[in-house]
């Protein structure tokens, strides 16, 4: 766990410090409970997606199956609960998150197996799923609603925090503790850092790249069900602001994207981070144009801070 | 003759699979082959080309430019508010299209070689820098390029599509001679091995600044020819090109650990994507099921693509 609060790690809770401190200046609401605990829970959605990502990243690989796996859970989930069948109601989480698991499998069979990059097989599964979308819905908004248990969890509140957050810091802490106290955390950060010797100690390779893309699924898919609560509806291409900002988060917290190297830690503050910066961004009422260019720059920024503190050894 | 084709085997099966997928699509096509067919299509093929050698720059020297589709927007905006007007200043205009994307790639090398960040991340960052800009240029679509210039750049010589003239002069006027300069050779030789091209006392950081200010003089040329193709400047266009030039050079032969591959590649990469979508559209499979067809297709040729792992002598070898 010490190594997760590597100073790359603390590097995005500062950042939130600042952010929230200078945003203040120009509106006071900012400090707020309410504006703060509804960043908790909006961070949350971005948070699942990353928590997934880093584990995957972590491994050395990338998702981009992301922004399909979290709408595909999210059409799925309201899709039963639509039918008004409370059976197909009720488990209307646990199949999002075995659709979740499935793709995730069906990312590490092109990875481990079919050895493709990750980075081309799961774009091609995330276009896979998106004619799955476009056909079983026929390209319209697909009918159907939230279940109470997914709204509760979207939006709900125990004693003033919100159910979201606390769900993804009860799963940040379950995951890091399987990363960091049981073989297989160790073997996914030691494929991370070399997948050949890791197979050589007679490591089964292939199954922890199955896990690692199944646990993934399984957060992108539990982001859509969230999301889905949050707006008691699933929509085309719900996912696909998600992407981008949910690499961000990782890599800001300090998980190197070549693997082995970071941790949840970090990702939480990640997605912390930017979603505050949306946040303040978007209450400043800063046109688009330059909402992309500070948030491209605070990025550089930071990430630039974090290789040249370490001078030439990087 | 042998030797040659087997050295360029990604090269061959990919242009192989082409010319059957041209000739099915020709054959299939209601209107047959007339150059009229010809020239929409290879408009539509170069635009992924031009953006597939882009990204091929930065992948073979084992990076890879997730900014490719924002340059593209940029210096598709800046297009439509210079090429309008006296022929001269359209002529400067196209040189500044191009030098703006030359620029574009430029930073991303120096943030990728001197703030030494992986260029995955650093052109993820970027390129959410240059769709800002390209988005305070162009708020919203609109603007125009002068209609003879963008005529002439997509119609027909001869009965040849501009277009095909144009990746035709990418390859033999600039791509085979390029390919046996000492730059050339050290975009392979930095991508096959950073330490070992070190070692032979090639200066490995002005490679990497070259083959990033290469992906954006691409990137830059590929927005350039969008504008002609549509004739306004659109700051949204940048996603599905980045994630397309991707595809694009892996189904090209282009492989994204570095060192393998060629421009050509790239080229015929991107125009198999853009005829497989074109097929598409005539085929008579229903609409709705042609995205999903598409992606099937998509991960098909990929997954055969890497079916070099069943060469593999054991299966230590697969790990590379």
């Amino acid at each position: 766990m010490l190594r997760g609060l590597s100073l790359d790690s603390l590097m995005p809770y500062f950042g939130v410090v600042l952010l929230i401190i200078g945003g203040s200046f120009f509106f006071p609401q900012v400090l707020s409970a309410d504006y703060l605990t509804q960043q908790l829970q909006i961070a949350a959605f971005l948070g699942f997606l990353a928590t997934g990502a880093t584990v995957v990243i972590l491994l050395g690989h990338i998702d981009l199956s992301v922004p399909w796996i979290l709408t595909g859970a999210a059409i799925l989930s309201t899709a039963l609960v639509g039918t008004g069948n409370p059976f197909l109601s009720a488990i209307a989480v646990p199949a999002a998150l075995v659709f979740g698991a499935l793709i995730g499998i069906v990312n590490g069979i092109g990875v481990a197996i079919l050895r493709i990059p990750s980075m081309v097989w799961t774009l091609a599964v995330n276009s896979m799923l998106l004619g799955l979308a476009v056909l079983n819905t026929g390209g319209f908004n697909p009918k159907g609603e939230a279940s109470a248990l997914m709204k509760t969890m979207a939006s709900g509140d125990i004693l003033g925090l919100p159910v979201s957050f606390l769900i993804w810091i009860a799963l940040c802490i379950v995951l890091a503790w399987f990363l960091t106290r049981t073989p297989f955390g160790r073997y996914l950060r030691s494929i991370g850092f070399n997948e050949k010797a890791t197979f050589l100690s007679g490591v089964s390779t292939p199954s922890v790249v199955f896990a690692a893309f199944a646990i993934a699924g399984m957060c992108s898919a539990l982001g859509g069900v969230m999301l889905a609560g949050y707006a008691n509806q699933a929509y085309q291409s719900m996912g696909d602001p998600f992407l981008l900002p949910t690499i961000a988060a990782v890599v800001i917290g300090g998980t190197s994207i070549l693997g082995g190297r970071g941790g949840l830690f970090g990702t939480i503050g990640g997605a912390l981070f930017i979603t505050l910066l949306t946040s303040i961004l978007s209450v400043m009422q800063i046109e688009d144009a330059w909402r992309n260019i500070i948030f491209g720059t605070i990025i550089l920024v930071m990430l630039l801070f974090q290789t040249l503190r370490k001078g030439d050894t990087a | 003759m042998l030797d040659y084709l087997k050295s360029n085997r990604r090269e061959m099966i990919a242009a192989l699979v082409l010319i059957v997928l041209l000739a099915v699509y020709l054959g299939t096509h209601p209107r047959g082959a007339s150059t009229y067919v010809m020239t929409i299509w290879a408009n539509q093929c170069l635009i992924l080309g031009l953006a597939a050698c882009a990204q091929f720059f930065a992948v073979v020297v084992r990076g890879i430019d997730l900014s490719v589709g924002a340059v593209m927007a940029l210096s598709n905006c800046v297009a439509s508010y210079l090429l309008d007007g006296s022929a001269f200043g359209i002529a400067i205009g196209m040189v500044a299209v191009v030098v703006v994307g030359a620029l574009c790639g430029l930073i991303n090398g120096l943030v990728v070689v001197y703030g030494r960040i992986q260029p995955i991340v650093a052109t993820l960052a970027t390129a959410s820098i240059f769709v800002g800009i390209a988005l305070l240029l162009r708020p919203t679509p609109g603007g125009a390029v002068n209609y003879d210039l963008a005529d002439a750049m997509t119609l027909d010589v001869l009965g040849i599509p501009t277009a095909m003239v144009i990746a035709g002069v990418a390859v033999i006027g600039f791509w085979l001679p390029f390919r046996r300069t000492g730059l050339g050779l050290g975009l392979y030789a930095l991508g096959s091995s950073e330490q070992a091209a070190f070692q032979s006392g090639i200066n490995t950081k002005f490679i990497r600044l070259a083959a990033f200010t290469l992906a954006g003089l691409f990137g830059g040329l590929a927005g350039l020819f969008y504008s002609f193709v549509t004739t306004t400047g659109d700051a949204g266009i940048a996603a599905s090109f980045t994630l397309n030039s991707i595809a694009a050079v892996v189904l090209g032969g282009v492989l994204l650990r570095g060192g393998v591959g060629s421009l050509i590649g790239a080229l015929a990469g991107a125009f198999i994507l853009k005829t497989i979508a074109a097929l598409m559209f005539f085929s008579g499979i229903p609409s709705l099921a042609q995205p999903l067809f598409e992606g099937l297709i998509l991960a098909a040729a990929i997954a055969i693509g890497g079916a070099d792992v069943l060469r593999a002598r054991n299966k230590l070898e697969a790990f590379s």
